[in-house]
């Protein structure tokens, strides 16, 4: 499967002198534009050297800068955005601030204007407080009756050192005591020019975006880098009791960063393992024995750190036999290999998605930004093609060798009962 | 872009919207069949038959079904409602045989008695996990508080004890009534050619048999009931609200989306500054929901347990508001912006087309560009939302609220 004769691609870049990075990338065939601003201002700088605020606190701001910016009181600037039919979305994460907007090509730079007003010149009035507040406390209840995603949050928060996993949700007693001068705090600490990346994809004219950015973002200061110190994470085995239905089953496994040389067989591991409904997981836990309608395998990466998550919900009864399975298959994995035939269906899933994702501003924008995070670069297509190509079922069969050890993996059940875990001396 | 269409003997209606700069293609059949379409004692039949088709075909069992779409990288999915199961795949178009290979087949599965068995487990989890949302709960439970005893209050999943009872036989009859090519729609959207296409269709359907399906589409009014479920280990208390809408079948629900969007949108709207941007509430949205012969305005509300009461009576305040003095020119064209934007962004996936495309082929014989589709939207005039809440008026609704109080109740 060639992928770079199918899809002619044109990407740029430019550094502002404060720091700022664009990465465009124009689309042939689509009318619409699509951006993504990463700040490196996520819930993990909550508990930076020197700055110590209560967890929730990125979550607080990024709903806070929207209210109000510029020359715009809160209901202006999201009336200005509906009339550009922007479709937007700020969140804070772990590490990052994500600001990510969609429109017609022909109303990015506008939208680029208000986004800007909302990063330099938030008004972050002291009455938002608690508005802002009541909300982030109530999304936090709702994460409660939510036991899919809360499972997952809690999962990353035992298996990377700390703030890695820090849930950007933040905590009931964390937002409930930050005050305005707290979140004024952390937001002149960590939103920043330096360390950030704007994304930009679809129907896009690249020497008019450089410059308007160039003007818009210009005037952001640059500060230095908040430091983090990092503590150990954990518990490795653990059990959160919820009267709910079904037993929330979560397991991390380190593996391979975005930058590391085996990030490939890495990802080829993880998706044969889990990535598809013939994957492993899907086959031996659901098509063979019925024992649950959800169960997956993930990849993530930050950085330094990266992880394979696999995830099943299931009831009581069969929680055992299903965690029990999901571990057998770990260990299959490490222990046997992978086949030609599966190394083959994992090329042809990754290289079609790569391909169907250039009909989508958004995905393309939002791969930009993370390409550049990780490597300094965008990928090219061929690049990517070509590094999949290379993969054999030895390379990767020797990678997931190291899938063996149980003392590499956090497991976290969620539900009425707990389960019995695999000693961490295992292999 | 172009259109095409054509009628096979057996009765099945191919259509395709092709577009050469696209970098896939989507497939879909399009089934005319749902929960509504089930008696009492079927319930969720509609959806286990979906997962069914799955379990394998006389050529393929459920591991080669799923590893012969995944060989190709072909995305695949399926999804059933009250009233259609569609089956879709995405791939790149040099693998649409392939992928469209498998798509076909399974639409004629064996349905074997063991498949059956081990499936019955997994649809009773997915049951299970459903029961874990509390959303979905009030989701369900409203649906069938507003539409009584009309099918469209049947639960799609059915119930843990419908799906324990049924047999296959049951099924296999169900699946000869209703899958039968006249009661289905065959969509492509993306990049393809149609003699292609049409050549695809006749070697994989023109085979397939059977005789006309009817569903019986009844108009219906809501009940208004108001309906109170504890659910003590909630810490946020759900609700669900629905009123009567204008069905498919009517140019209206163009003005009702539009107002749903004005009133109810995620951002901006009404419910989002009375209730979401002060704090009062995480969630509260109103959409639009068409049926044939049916439709609903859906409220939803999500909040702490304590404020529900006065939540619900603020949200009535919005409805009569809107319902005596009707909109703004400024809300209405803003309405109109985001809907277009979302549009063109959604159509620019072939996937995205697919769906719209293949529902406005089943119940309106009908094909209406993106461009004609925003242009009926952009048609819509202040007057003809002042006749859309004169005729579908919002309030008073169907109300059901699960969570940890019960200590509410239908606001004066």
């Amino acid at each position: 499967m060639p992928v770079s004769d199918s899809v002619p691609v044109t990407i740029e870049q430019h550094e502002y002198s404060n720091g700022l990075v664009l990465v465009g990338e124009v689309m042939p065939g689509v009318q619409s534009a699509a951006f993504t601003l990463l700040i490196p201002a996520g819930a993990a700088y909550e508990v930076a050297d020197g700055l110590k605020v209560g967890g929730g606190a990125a979550t607080m701001v990024a709903e806070w800068i929207t209210r109000g910016a510029g020359s715009r009181d809160s209901r202006e600037l999201l009336t200005a955005l509906d009339n550009l039919g922007v479709s937007h979305s700020e969140s804070a994460q772990t590490l990052h601030t994500s600001l990510s907007a969609a429109t017609l090509g022909r109303n990015l730079v506008p939208a680029l204007e208000i986004f800007a007003d909302i990063v330099l010149q938030p008004h972050c009035d002291d009455e938002e407080v608690e508005p802002v507040r009541a909300l982030c406390l109530q999304n936090l209840r709702s994460l409660e009756d939510d036991p899919g995603t809360k499972v997952i949050y809690e999962l990353r928060r035992r298996h990377f050192p700390e703030p890695w996993g820090r849930p950007s949700p933040g905590t009931v007693e964390g937002i409930s005591g930050l005050t305005g001068d707290a979140l004024r705090q952390f937001h002149q600490a960590v939103y920043r020019p330096n360390g950030a990346i704007l994304g930009v994809a679809g129907a896009i004219d690249w020497p008019r975006l450089k410059d308007a950015v160039g003007r818009l973002f210009g005037d952001w200061k640059p500060r230095p880098d908040p430091h983090l110190s990092e503590k150990p994470g954990g518990p490795r085995r653990d059990h959160i009791l919820r009267e709910t239905q079904q037993i929330q089953i979560a397991l991390a496994h380190p593996v391979a960063t975005v930058v590391s040389p085996d990030y490939y067989r890495a990802r080829a591991a993880v998706a044969i393992l889990g990535g598809y409904s013939s994957a492993r997981l899907f086959t031996e836990v659901r098509e063979k024995r019925g024992l649950c309608y959800s169960v997956y395998a993930s990849y993530e990466s930050q950085r330094a750190r990266a992880a394979m998550l696999c995830y099943a919900g299931t009831s009581t009864d069969r929680a055992q036999q299903t965690l029990d399975v999901i571990i057998a298959e770990i260990r299959r994995l490490g222990r046997e290999g992978i086949e030609p035939g599966e190394l083959e269906t994992m090329r042809a899933g990754l290289k079609s998605s790569l391909i169907m994702a250039q009909e989508s501003s958004m995905s393309r924008s939002s791969a930009l930004a993370s390409d550049w995070y990780f490597l300094g670069r965008v990928r090219p297509l061929e690049e990517i093609s070509t590094e999949l190509d290379a993969l054999t079922p030895r390379s990767v069969s020797d990678y997931a060798a190291g899938f063996v050890h149980m003392r590499d993996l956090t497991i976290l059940t969620l539900g009425p009962t707990a389960l019995r875990f695999p000693a961490e001396s295992k292999v | 872009m172009t259109f095409h269409h054509t009628t096979l003997e057996n009765g099945l209606e191919v259509i395709a919207e092709l577009n050469n700069r696209a970098y896939s293609v989507a497939a879909g059949f399009f089934v005319k069949t749902g929960s509504r379409d089930e008696m009492a004692d079927l319930a969720g039949v509609s959806h286990f038959l979906e997962h069914m088709t799955f379990k394998g075909t006389p050529r393929r069992d459920a591991l080669t079904v799923n590893r012969d779409f995944d060989r190709v990288g072909a995305k695949h999915n399926a999804q059933t409602s009250e009233e259609d199961t569609f089956y879709h795949v995405t791939c790149l178009p040099e693998y649409l045989t392939p992928s469209f290979d498998v798509l076909a087949d399974i639409l004629r599965p064996t349905l074997r008695e063991d498949d059956f068995e081990t499936e019955k487990k997994v649809i009773i989890e997915e049951i299970r996990m459903y029961l874990d949302n509390p959303m979905s709960v009030a989701y369900e439970a409203a649906k069938t508080a507003h539409f009584g005893p009309h099918p469209l209050g049947n639960s799609i999943l059915g119930s843990v004890d419908s799906i324990t009872a049924l047999r296959v036989e049951r099924m296999r009859d169900y699946f000869a009534q209703r899958y039968s090519p006249a009661n289905i729609v065959l969509g492509f959207a993306g990049k393809g050619e149609w003699s292609q296409l049409v050549e695809l269709a006749v070697q994989h359907c023109a085979g397939w048999q059977g005789g006309p399906a009817t569903r019986q589409a009844d108009p219906v009014r809501g009940t208004g009931t108001f309906r109170a479920i504890r659910r003590e280990e909630d810490l946020q208390q759900t609700v669900v609200g629905v009123s009567d809408a204008p069905p498919l079948e009517t140019e209206d629900r163009y003005a009702a989306h539009l107002l749903a969007t004005i009133l109810g949108d995620h951002t901006g709207s009404r419910l989002y500054w009375a209730l979401i941007d002060p704090g009062l509430a995480d969630g509260a949205e109103l959409s639009y929901q068409d049926y044939n012969q049916a439709g609903t305005f859906f409220t939803f509300l999500s909040c702490e347990p304590g404020e529900t009461q006065a939540n619900l009576g603020r949200i009535a305040e919005i409805y009569r508001t809107v319902m005596a003095g009707g909109v703004t020119e400024d809300e209405l064209d803003q309405a109109k912006n985001k809907v277009l934007a979302r549009s063109v962004l959604r159509s620019e996936r072939p996937m995205g087309r697919l769906a719209s495309l293949g529902f406005q082929w089943m119940y309106r014989r009908a094909y209406l560009t993106l461009e004609a589709e925003l242009e009926a939207f952009s048609r819509v005039t202040l007057d003809d939302l002042r006749r859309l809440l004169r005729d579908w008026p919002l309030w008073p609704m169907t109300i059901v609220s699960v969570g940890p109080t019960t200590d509410v109740h239908r606001p004066k």
